[in-house]
């Protein structure tokens, strides 16, 4: 069995999150993942913003970062460009990254800075309680969406792609060995890198929503999500109200600390490195 | 005169820049905003030449994350702004603040509130600077008023937040920050540069937020092997959120006292002609310009006038003012906003003696004859 412990703070735990939480899956997975690819834990920073995603990097043996809400990305890029040797990982959540961050979200994928980023999409605001996010369904409930959410919400890979990022992903809590392959290959993309995890949050969505238990929700996660190679050979209306899952793009594209290394060359040529 | 072969003729935010250079800053993160603009400028070309990196980014409130995150990494860094950058890099100025990550804030000032005057001058910022960012906290914010000042106050600014963990805000305003004057950069072995303390503990035994006995703990570059916990929340010693009362107290009092207990190394002020005077000008920045000249020109006409310049102007130089007010009945502070630093000197003068204000609102500076004007009604 897959031991945890060498990259865990396990001081920190037991961690906050409500029992039945899929950040717990997503944080195993994102471990496992670093495991595989033998990345050295000092050269690891793990950077957040707020909300209960960002609480990951606290528990994680790492450089961990835990900024202002929205933000990480923001500091992310400050690490990454200071420091381009260092592999940067930063973990947000659906408000985190496209409500108050949404603008941060878009730049550092129009960049392809070399960051990844693990968005855990839980369609709610958890932390505070349950209120509407860019990502809550239309039509379902939340505590500032008494009378069913009117707002349309964002497909989030549509917008990382649409803004230029090299490598997107989805994958499901309920479809965690899938997880660890995608964040591997997230983390070997050179470039701004983003996996999208569906996920739930049976408290503060579930429970407003006719989901009775954590398993209802990972059923639906089951039930709803498609891989990109099934989704290939169904038509639209059997595609209609699912999800695609697995690696939904991913093209090279210039890096930016890359570039701005070019850049130092090409105005020093006679430096000796 | 034999012309220096080594002077500069510079504009404000010129020299802020070379300032910038000289103290070891590697790492500039901004966005366009007037008149602050050529700091980042000069960053951009300037900088990829010497290894340094500057970034522009999307919005004023990524710029100053951006500078948090490098310094984490061990670079000097700053971003430079004016007013509404300013408002907007609130959130993580307090952010640096409560991590105790050193770096630079410029604020070259123009004319509020809101969107304002663009491209002319304001010391409308002064209160912003010291209490812009929400929560109990203490800051370190300069404002020089001449261009050589502009360039020791630059340095001082790095050296300040490398010393203290905090993050320290140049003042500077439109007028101060475009204007040229004649820089003389001093040799490099003739200027001092503080850098921060970095542990030399085992990482097994490091606390980022150590209580040392001088109330700044040592600075591990993320990325050295010392991995550690750097959050806005409170924490304790280890850097991990706590919700324990007593360490919670304990951790708010040693920032605000790192700062405090330090004032007399972190305050720096100038007096010109107070020995007599009876009438003392307080000002600062650009306003102190004019301040000056109309010094020599009551002094002139035979009245005993003096000038007390603050460029440390947070923390303010409180005890000096103090003595000051126990011999001198009347100070008139001179600058362009509605009395923000005249606020801070009535409460250290604490009624013993007259405080007036001499201001302008609209972008113009205060002209020496105004303020002339006004010692004759004092006297």
């Amino acid at each position: 069995m897959f031991n945890y412990n060498e990259y865990l703070r396990n001081e920190k735990l037991p961690h906050i999150w409500c029992p039945g939480c899929g950040d717990g899956t997503v944080l195993k997975a994102i471990i496992r993942a670093i495991h595989n690819l033998q990345i050295r834990k000092d050269d690891l920073v793990m950077v957040s913003g707020i909300g209960c995603s960002s609480r990951t990097p606290g528990y994680v043996d790492f450089n961990t970062l835990h900024t202002t809400h929205g933000r990480a990305l923001a500091f992310a890029t400050g690490v990454k460009h200071a420091k381009p040797g260092l592999k940067v990982l930063v973990v947000s959540g659906d408000g985190d990254a496209t409500a108050i961050g949404g603008n941060h979200f878009i730049h550092a994928a129009r960049r392809n800075i070399d960051i990844t980023m693990i968005l855990y999409n839980n369609y709610i605001y958890g932390m505070t309680g349950g209120q509407a996010s860019p990502t809550t369904p239309t039509g379902s409930f939340a505590s500032t969406a008494p009378y069913g959410n009117i707002d349309p919400n964002f497909d989030i890979c549509a917008l990382a792609q649409a803004a230029g990022a090299s490598f997107v992903a989805r994958g499901t809590a309920y479809h965690a060995p899938q997880l660890d392959r995608l964040i591997e290959k997230a983390i070997l993309n050179r470039g701004f890198s983003l996996v999208e995890v569906m996920l739930q949050c049976p408290i503060a969505y579930g429970r407003r929503n006719r989901f009775k238990t954590a398993n209802d929700m990972l059923k639906w996660q089951k039930e709803h999500a498609v891989s990109v190679d099934a989704a290939a050979k169904m038509t639209a209306e059997e595609l209609e109200g699912k999800f695609l899952t697995g690696v939904l793009f991913q093209k090279e594209r210039p890096e930016f600390t890359a570039q701005y290394e070019h850049m130092i060359e090409r105005l020093n040529p006679h430096s000796e490195e | 005169m034999e012309p220096k072969k080594n002077a500069l003729f510079v504009q404000g935010n010129h020299a802020c820049f070379l300032g910038a250079v000289r103290a070891g800053c590697q790492f500039f993160a901004g966005y366009p905003i007037t008149p602050s603009t050529e700091i980042a400028e000069l960053c951009a070309s300037e900088f990829p030449k010497m290894g340094g990196r500057f970034i522009q980014m999307e919005d004023e409130i990524a710029a100053m994350g951006a500078v948090i995150g490098a310094s984490l990494t061990g670079l000097k860094s700053m971003t430079a702004t004016s007013g509404p950058g300013f408002s907007l890099k609130q959130e993580n100025i307090g952010f640096a603040i409560m991590a105790e990550v050193p770096c630079v804030i410029v604020d070259v000032q123009r004319g509020g509130p809101s969107t304002g005057l663009p491209t002319q001058s304001s010391q409308s910022d002064v209160l912003q600077a010291r209490w812009g960012t929400h929560g109990d906290h203490e800051i370190i914010a300069l404002a020089p008023s001449t261009i050589p000042e502009i360039y020791t106050a630059t340095i001082r600014c790095f050296n300040l937040a490398e010393r203290y963990r905090t993050p320290v805000i140049l003042l500077l305003d439109e007028i101060v920050g475009h204007m040229r004057e004649v820089l003389v950069e001093p040799p490099a072995d003739s200027i001092e540069i503080w850098n921060r303390t970095r542990p030399t503990c085992s990482p097994a035994e490091y606390l980022p937020y150590r209580h040392t006995e001088s109330g700044i703990p040592e600075m591990a570059d993320f990325g050295s092997g010392y991995r550690y916990h750097v959050t806005g929340l409170c924490h304790d010693e280890t850097g991990f959120p706590t919700n324990d009362p007593k360490k919670i107290d304990r951790h708010v009092r040693r920032l605000i006292s790192k700062i405090g207990r330090h004032r007399d190394e972190i305050i720096e002020y100038s007096t010109r002609a107070i020995e007599d005077a009876d009438v003392v000008l307080v000002s600062y920045g650009s306003s102190a310009r004019s301040a000056k000249r109309a010094l020599d020109d009551a002094r002139a006409a035979g009245l005993k006038v003096g000038l007390f310049k603050p460029m440390t102007i947070w923390p303010f130089p409180e005890e000096a003012l103090r003595l000051l007010a126990n011999r001198v009945r009347n100070f008139i502070v001179c600058e362009t906003n509605m009395g923000q630093m005249k606020l801070e000197v009535e409460r250290i003068v604490g009624g013993k003696a007259a405080v007036h204000l001499v201001n302008t609102l609209n972008g113009e500076p205060i002209t020496p004859q105004s303020i002339v004007d006004r010692i004759r009604e004092v006297m």
